[in-house]
């Protein structure tokens, strides 16, 4: 029992201790790196989904309609996504909210 | 035998990778998608390694064992199979939300369902709690251990809670046919067999706790859940590739479904013109099998067309950049081809299997799925440890004769151990084995032997190779991967 309370003491150790450095500490995101991410995962995704979805037409997985249907929502969630990236990556222009789909 | 263990510590281990990083991410309130990007491999790995290790205890039981079988739903093995069900339906699952930024809480939950059943596989290995090949021990760790697990399944489910608002997304599934929705089924059939089987584990010990007697859950509980949720799995292994992400139209549908589903109903048109009717479950097992194979080449012969055709290059250049630039799809395509041919051996060897038992004298015979078999007497000889007995039964198919064989059994001089020595007979045309035990060696000069006829069970060690193929495939690194997940996360530094 001894032992394994002093295992554990040792295992926690670190997390005990106050860190020294100032940023030496697991924070949690601000909004604005959470919405960065969000953004960047978004684009991602519409991307890939262009790709499978071009390819998946070739293959005949998805019809004519369903590609037309399908192409348009996806390139523009992409474009919003990548304007947004770029409105956030240029310090001097105020950002605008931009909706995101997932 | 010696690697099947560390196999399976290999998957119980590993789970707790992808389920700390969870854990890590709910902590720091970091609920994108870091936290699979970065153990997906792991996850794998472990997924992959508690597969193996399963096929190889299986393999072990049916060659050491001796009692004809691979797997006897024996509380241990049941203890690997449920997390790599949980493992199997997080890989399906997480990958809706890599896709479509969905079931953020699913996949969490996913986690620590499938870390807290490698946990509860190693308490029952350790706590002595049951009766099992597998118990190795008698000891006090048991209470401790339970509490641990209580703690944290019990911790990991609070914190999921008070994460709830950061989980929640606001995607939701737009048609019932789609390629996610598919998923989904998959993921509640895998989820509803894995608990299944966890009520099937527990229900003795709970009886046993509470009447004092341990009742038995047994191989017709299993086997019904296993036909119920399995075979509709199977069915979706086929139907998953062929449809799109996000929705289908039923004319898209027809298009893709066409070849497989001929292929299907050619299959079972066949099997029952050959006399498979006998068994219903085999014969829907058997053309579902055909149906996912056939689906599974399909995309492949589609989508390397697709790629000859966009890269303006050869077949065999197009069907490398096809696997190359999706690895995962494609890897995922050779594992589900693994499970088919698991399938296939699986239901040759129980739902097909002959079985003979016969007391037989010198120069007796028998016969079995065509086969005869001709007792000529005993051998015995004396080892360092043992004495062996073996039994001398030459087979014969029709006049030809096929060998001779052993069946016996090994007396340990040290506590007056018995082992069951079978014998097998390959035959890697059809695929079948013909398994002899010596059941009983009497001491007028007489053998019980049991014959049993296994048509097409040597495809599930088989399968094992696929599975191994097809889970490298798909742990291989793809630099282009990498290098996009990079630049998505540069900017984002994990301060610590």
């Amino acid at each position: 029992m001894l032992l394994a309370v002093a295992c554990v003491a040792l295992v926690a150790l670190p997390f005990l201790r106050e860190p020294s450095p100032k940023d030496d500490r697991l924070v949690a995101p601000d909004e604005l790196e959470q919405r960065r991410l969000a953004l960047a995962e978004e684009r991602d995704r519409a991307l890939a989904a262009l790709k499978e979805l071009e390819f998946d037409h070739r293959t005949g997985k998805v019809s004519d309609d369903d590609y037309r249907t399908l192409v348009g929502p996806l390139r523009r969630r992409a474009a919003e996504a990548l304007r947004a990236l770029d409105l956030r990556a240029s310090p001097t222009v105020e950002e605008k909210p931009v909706p995101t789909h997932g | 035998m010696a690697i099947h263990p560390p196999m399976l510590y290999l998957g119980y281990v590993g789970l707790t990778v992808p389920f700390a990083f969870a854990m890590g991410a709910l902590l720091a309130r970091r609920t994108d998608e870091r936290w699979i990007v970065a153990t997906r491999r792991w996850t794998l790995a472990a997924w992959a390694f508690l597969g193996i290790g399963q096929l190889l205890g299986a393999h072990w039981a049916y060659v050491e064992i001796g009692w004809g079988g691979f797997y006897a739903w024996d509380p241990v093995e049941n203890a690997a199979l449920m997390p790599w069900l949980a493992a199997t339906a997080f890989l399906h699952s997480v990958m809706i939300q890599e896709k479509r930024g969905m079931l953020k809480v699913w996949n969490v939950l996913l986690i620590v369902l499938a870390f807290g059943l490698s946990l509860f596989g190693t308490f029952l290995t350790r706590s002595g709690i049951i009766q099992s090949i597998h118990s190795f021990t008698q000891s006090s760790i048991g209470p401790w251990f339970l509490g641990f697990i209580c703690l944290i399944v019990v911790g990991s489910l609070a914190l999921v809670f008070a994460r709830l608002p950061l989980l929640r997304t606001k995607t939701r599934l737009e048609s019932l046919v789609s390629r996610e929705a598919t998923f989904l089924y998959n993921n509640l059939l895998l989820v509803a067999l894995a608990l299944t089987i966890l009520w099937g584990v527990v229900y003795p010990i709970l009886s046993q706790a509470v009447t004092g007697q341990a009742a038995t859950v047994s191989k017709p509980y299993y086997n019904f859940f296993l036909h119920t949720f399995g075979l509709p799995l199977l069915l979706l292994m086929g139907i998953g590739p062929l449809v799109a992400w996000r929705r289908a139209s039923l004319r898209a549908l027809g298009r893709t479904f066409l070849w497989p589903l001929a292929a299907a109903l050619v299959a079972g048109i066949a099997l029952l013109a050959a006399g498979a009717g006998s068994s219903r479950i085999g014969v829907i097992a058997y053309t579902f099998s055909v149906f996912v194979l056939a689906s599974i080449a399909l995309e492949f012969a589609r989508g390397t067309a697709a790629r000859k055709a966009l890269g303006g290059v050869g077949w065999p250049a197009a069907f490398s950049s096809l696997i190359a630039r999706n690895r995962r799809r494609y890897g995922g395509y050779v594992v589900h081809a693994s499970v088919v041919l698991l399938a296939i051996g699986v239901t040759g060897a129980s739902a097909y299997q002959t079985v003979r038992e016969a007391r037989l004298k010198p120069g007796q015979s028998m016969t079995v799925a065509g086969d005869r078999l001709v007792f000529r007497g005993f051998q015995t000889r004396m080892e360092s440890n043992h004495r062996a007995i073996r039994g001398l039964v030459d087979v014969y198919r029709g006049d030809k004769y096929l060998g001779r064989y052993t069946p016996g059994k090994n007396q340990y001089f040290a506590e007056d151990q018995v082992s069951n020595e079978v014998a097998i007979r390959h035959d890697l045309l059809t695929g079948g084995d013909l398994f002899l035990i010596a059941d009983q060696v009497n001491s007028n000069g007489s053998i019980d032997l049991k014959a049993l006829q296994k048509p097409l069970v040597n495809l599930l060690w088989l399968a094992g190779l696929v599975f191994v193929g097809g889970s490298l495939i798909a742990l291989w690194p793809d630099a282009r991967e990498e290098r996009r997940l990079a630049e998505r996360y540069a900017d984002a530094v994990v301060r610590i």
